[in-house]
């Protein structure tokens, strides 16, 4: 009966190995732990995350690793991907500690677990050579997040931004599946590199291929949170703790970003064309409505979402430019773009709401773009943070931001679509508008409290480094730049 | 001499000095914020004055270059140099540095260091677009300086501040903007070279010439800024503390004219010689049409705003000329602008500090209490105007002679400028400091103190030494602008 049944090669997968077991030893250990004392939890958690990283940089070989009989690929793109997302996770649980212990129903272990397990799902999905293992993944991550926004139960806007997550979410998983029945229905497998030889061998049914494309474009563009799949953005993030959001905003992204790469290059190369089509609409509705709607919010994690959108379509622009007439020559040009963008922005979303949990209190959300007016004022220091980070947003040099869009824009020209550039362009300069706006709170307002800010020494200390690499990395931003590209370049 | 990399610490020491003196943190420490501040711009003055006494005037190209690889991944080189054309705008900048660091000494209580700490930014990053020979190097630079201006007209300027800010800096981005897809397009087309003295050696079809001219066009039109698109200027002088409008006025508008000169001129100059007409048109509305705007207005600052802007509109329509003596006396114009300007504007400053009113109707015999004061305006009124012997006059003069030899039409009418500036600043001198004493308010004031007074006479030593010696600014420049003319006369289509 085993006859057939081969040991996997397991190191390939050794981190997620390492994170499954670690978050259940995590849930354990919790149980033993009083809530004052949760610390261990958290201590026990960081510690599990930066196993992850070591663990990863130690078997990481930079070669191209299938194991499980092909569902799972292990490349350099993983492997950096998942550096960054263990890197922004640390981050984010660092910054949510202090908003968390605050407020009572929030302060449970589950926390720390839930986030273990959204983070095992985005690695899984990093990960995925198959159409199962890259839902499970998405799944492990959906469901944890799902209970994470509902976490802080008596909260109307938080279980009204769960139902809708959940609820939309359920559709948009349904709108996958939905998507990858049909293409294996055209091509007979379920694996991703399977379908790519399936395609370019040719004789697959052309329409029902493109019918189910449209489905997998239609959930991946739900994942990601483009127009007009974008509902659920602005109301999970407003709704939900401002801790939930900030994971929700940060880290996710560089998975979609890794199943987009999956499925729609690794898996679905040969009808670039017709998906490329596809998300240009997308990413072009999605700077409009995302940077024009940005305008109107009070609310500063509002705003943010709006913003998420706009930024999720201008990272589009990166991959829709990939293959042109059928030519792959800019390929890894406008792919390693792509994923600068991506990785920029975990840094600088993290940052912004990382700056509206320093900001907050005990009962006080600091979620008001209000809330930020004359910050100058009260903390020097901290004001500066934020111009750095929204003028990094906003693609104003010498930031970082500014370096992604700069490179995401020269694979559009490179591809040779101008107009596509010049509506890029003139987008950003309308999101311009609601990043001054936030730097003219802070700086030309005068304080509506003038209370100081309280946050603890590490979240100072971690914002600040936050900060300051907005601005570093944007005077040196040729080591991720280069890293993205040779990551790619290795992987494709 | 030039084993310094003196262009770099141009650069760089005033930015940062900018922090050292953020540092210093809140008001308690103004006067050592102030020092420091004083202290940076000298020390970043002086590095640029080797530029000048080591400058080969016999070399049309770059000078005192630096070359070092930035973005590899993009071709992107941190690459400096100065020709004829920048050097003096270097050295400019520095100057107005000191000048409005000292203009700010009394006058600004509030946030001192961060005052400071933005004009000492702003000035290194503004010598960095001088400087710049990489097309990405100098965008982020261009695009940099508008941060630090956007909060010193929001966080120290008038009423109206914000408004100001925002128009300020979304009208320049949006030129910018458009700038960056151009560069990016150079950047496909040399090949994968950022670098600008590749570019200007890069045959392009009329076609992409055209369309990249149109593109540096809006940036820079919008930087000078040229008539329809200036309209940010006069909000943005008004509400800006008076360091703001000098700096604005004296450095930021020539980015404008200085990228026509080291982006649209060799890089697109069939395109150029192409559109020149449509240059020159625009040019000429804004010297005639806002002499006429300049005429009306009842505020001080917006009249002396106006003005600039029909001043760099002599500028550019200098350079389309294509001749030696326009494009030369656009730059001398562009200098004198810096001092007069600068000057003009310090001195409204000098009286709205004492009476907190702009506007033209609230003055009247200022002299008799202010005699000093009203002497040293009387000059830079002049200057403003043209006079022969003040710098004024010889850049105006020299467009004009220039323009005579293009068309007669085009030079009567940059000439009746020259009427229209005599008639604005002399009018608004006129109503201002002479008549009897308007009110209680100049009644009660003071003449300029020991600071203002050393500001306002080295400006005025600057504006008569260029007035009756222009020789060591425009020796400099003949190389490099005759080299430019050459290399805008040989077509670039293949």
């Amino acid at each position: 009966m085993f006859d057939n049944f081969v040991v996997p090669d397991l190191l390939p997968a050794a981190p997620e190995i390492f994170l499954a077991v670690m978050a259940l030893v995590v849930l354990m250990v919790d149980l033993v732990v009083k809530d004052s004392r949760r610390t261990v939890t958290f201590a026990l958690t960081q510690a599990t995350l930066l196993g992850c990283l070591v663990i990863q940089v130690w078997t990481g070989t930079g070669d191209v690793v299938y194991t499980f009989s092909g569902m799972f690929v292990d490349d350099m793109m993983a492997d950096l991907l998942k550096l960054f997302l263990y890197m922004t996770v640390i981050v984010v649980l660092f910054y949510s500690r202090g908003y968390i212990s605050d407020r009572e129903p929030m302060n449970k272990g589950e926390y720390y677990v839930l986030a273990l397990f959204a983070t095992l799902g985005m690695m899984v999905m990093i990960s995925a050579n198959h159409f199962v293992t890259l839902y499970i993944g998405l799944e492990l991550l959906s469901l944890s997040l799902y209970a994470m926004v509902a976490m802080n139960r008596d909260s109307v806007a938080s279980t009204e931004a769960a139902m809708k997550y959940f609820v939309l979410g359920a559709l948009a998983s349904g709108l996958l599946l939905y998507g990858m029945s049909m293409i294996y229905g055209a091509t007979g497998t379920l694996e991703i590199t399977g379908i790519a030889e399936r395609l370019y061998g040719g004789g697959v049914n052309k329409t029902v291929l493109i019918f189910g494309l449209v489905f997998l474009v239609s959930g991946l563009a739900f994942k990601l949170g483009v127009v007009p799949f974008h509902m659920w953005i602005p109301d999970v993030y407003h709704g939900a703790p401002t801790a939930v959001t900030l994971l929700i905003s940060s880290a996710p992204k560089l998975a979609a970003f890794a199943i987009v790469m999956r499925l729609l290059v690794n898996g679905l190369i040969t009808v670039a064309q017709d998906w490329q089509a596809m998300l240009v609409i997308l990413s072009v509705l999605s700077m409009a409505i995302g940077n024009l709607a940005a305008i109107a919010q009070t609310n500063l994690k509002r705003m943010l979402a709006y913003s998420a959108i706009s930024h999720m379509g201008f990272m589009l622009l990166g991959i829709v430019t990939g293959v042109v007439d059928g030519d792959a020559r800019f390929a890894l040009n406008a792919y390693s773009s792509a994923m600068f963008y991506v990785i920029t922005y975990v840094l600088m979303t993290a940052g912004a709401f990382g700056m509206i949990l320093l900001m907050a209190r005990a009962g006080f959300e600091a979620d008001n773009l209000d809330d930020f007016k004359g910050l100058n004022k009260r903390s020097p220091w901290f004001a500066g943070m934020m111009l750095m980070l929204m003028f990094s947003m906003a693609g104003v040099p010498f930031f970082v931001g500014f370096f992604a869009k700069f490179s995401v824009l020269q694979a559009v020209v490179a591809a040779g679509y101008i107009w596509l550039a010049v509506v890029a362009v003139l987008f950003s300069l309308i999101g311009a508008f609601y990043y001054l706006r936030v730097v003219k709170l802070m700086y030309f307002d005068a304080p509506a409290d003038e209370s100081p800010i309280s946050a603890g020494m590490d979240m100072r200390l971690l914002i600040s480094a936050n900060g300051l690499a907005v601005a570093l990395l944007g005077l040196f931003p040729q080591v991720i730049m280069s890293l993205c590209a040779y990551a790619l370049l290795r992987s494709l | 001499m030039s084993n310094y990399p003196l262009l770099s610490l141009a650069i760089w020491i005033p930015i940062v000095s900018g922090f050292v003196v953020l540092t210093t943190g809140g008001d308690r420490n103004a006067p050592l914020a102030r020092m420091l501040a004083l202290f940076g711009a000298v020390a970043a003055f002086l590095v640029t004055i080797p530029l000048w006494t080591g400058f080969d005037l016999a070399n049309g190209g770059m000078q005192f270059v630096e070359l070092k690889s930035w973005i590899p991944r993009f071709n992107i080189n941190y690459h400096l140099g100065v020709d004829g054309i920048s050097m003096l705008f270097v050295i400019l900048n520095a100057f107005i540095t000191i000048i409005v660091v000292a203009a700010g000494w009394e006058v600004i209580q509030e946030k001192v260091a961060q005052y400071n700490a933005a004009f000492l930014i702003m000035s290194g990053l503004m010598n960095g677009i001088f400087t710049s020979l990489d097309g990405i190097l100098f965008y982020v630079f261009f695009e940099a300086s508008l941060i630090p201006l956007y909060l010193i007209i929001g966080v120290w300027g008038g009423p109206n501040r914000v408004y100001a800010a925002f128009k300020f800096f979304l009208y320049t981005l949006f030129g910018s903007l458009l700038f960056l897809i151009a560069l990016l397009y150079l950047f496909i087309q040399s090949g994968g070279s950022f670098s600008i003295l590749d570019w200007h050696k890069l045959p392009i079809p009329l076609g992409a010439q055209i369309w990249l001219f149109l593109a540096f066009l809006v940036a820079f039109a919008v930087k000078v800024p040229m008539w329809p698109v200036h309209t940010w200027l006069p909000d943005a002088h008004v509400e800006a503390p008076t360091g703001g409008s000098i700096v604005l006025a004296a450095i930021a508008l020539k980015l404008g004219a200085y990228g026509f000169l080291r982006f649209s001129l060799p890089i697109a100059p069939d395109a150029s010689q192409e559109l020149s007409t449509l240059v020159v048109a625009l040019s000429l509305i804004a010297v005639v049409y806002i002499g006429f705007v300049a005429l009306v207005q009842s505020d001080m600052k917006k009249l002396v705003a106006y003005s600039s802007i029909a001043h760099m509109g002599f500028v550019t329509l200098g350079f389309f000329m294509f001749s030696a003596m326009g494009v030369e006396g656009a730059l001398v114009q562009m200098i004198s602008h810096g001092f007069v300007s600068g000057a003009m504007f310090f001195c409204i400053g000098v009286m709205y500090d004492r009476v907190h009113s702009r506007q033209i109707a609230d003055y009247g015999g200022v002299v008799n209490t202010m005699p000093k004061f009203a002497a040293l305006f009387m000059l830079f009124s002049m200057a403003n105007a043209g006079l022969p012997a003040t710098s004024g006059f010889v850049g105006e003069f020299m467009v004009i002679l220039g323009a005579v030899k293009y068309n007669f039409w085009v030079a009567f009418a940059a000439a009746s400028s020259m009427i229209m500036g005599a008639a604005y600043t002399l009018w608004m001198y006129k109503r201002v400091i002479f008549g009897d004493v308007a009110n209680e308010h100049v009644a009660e004031l003071t003449d300029i103190n020991k600071r203002e007074f050393a500001i306002l006479a080295v400006l005025a030593l600057c504006t008569l030494w260029m007035g009756v010696y222009p020789q060591p600014f425009t020796e400099v420049m003949h190389a490099s602008v005759n080299d430019l003319l050459r290399h805008v006369a040989i077509s670039k289509i293949q």
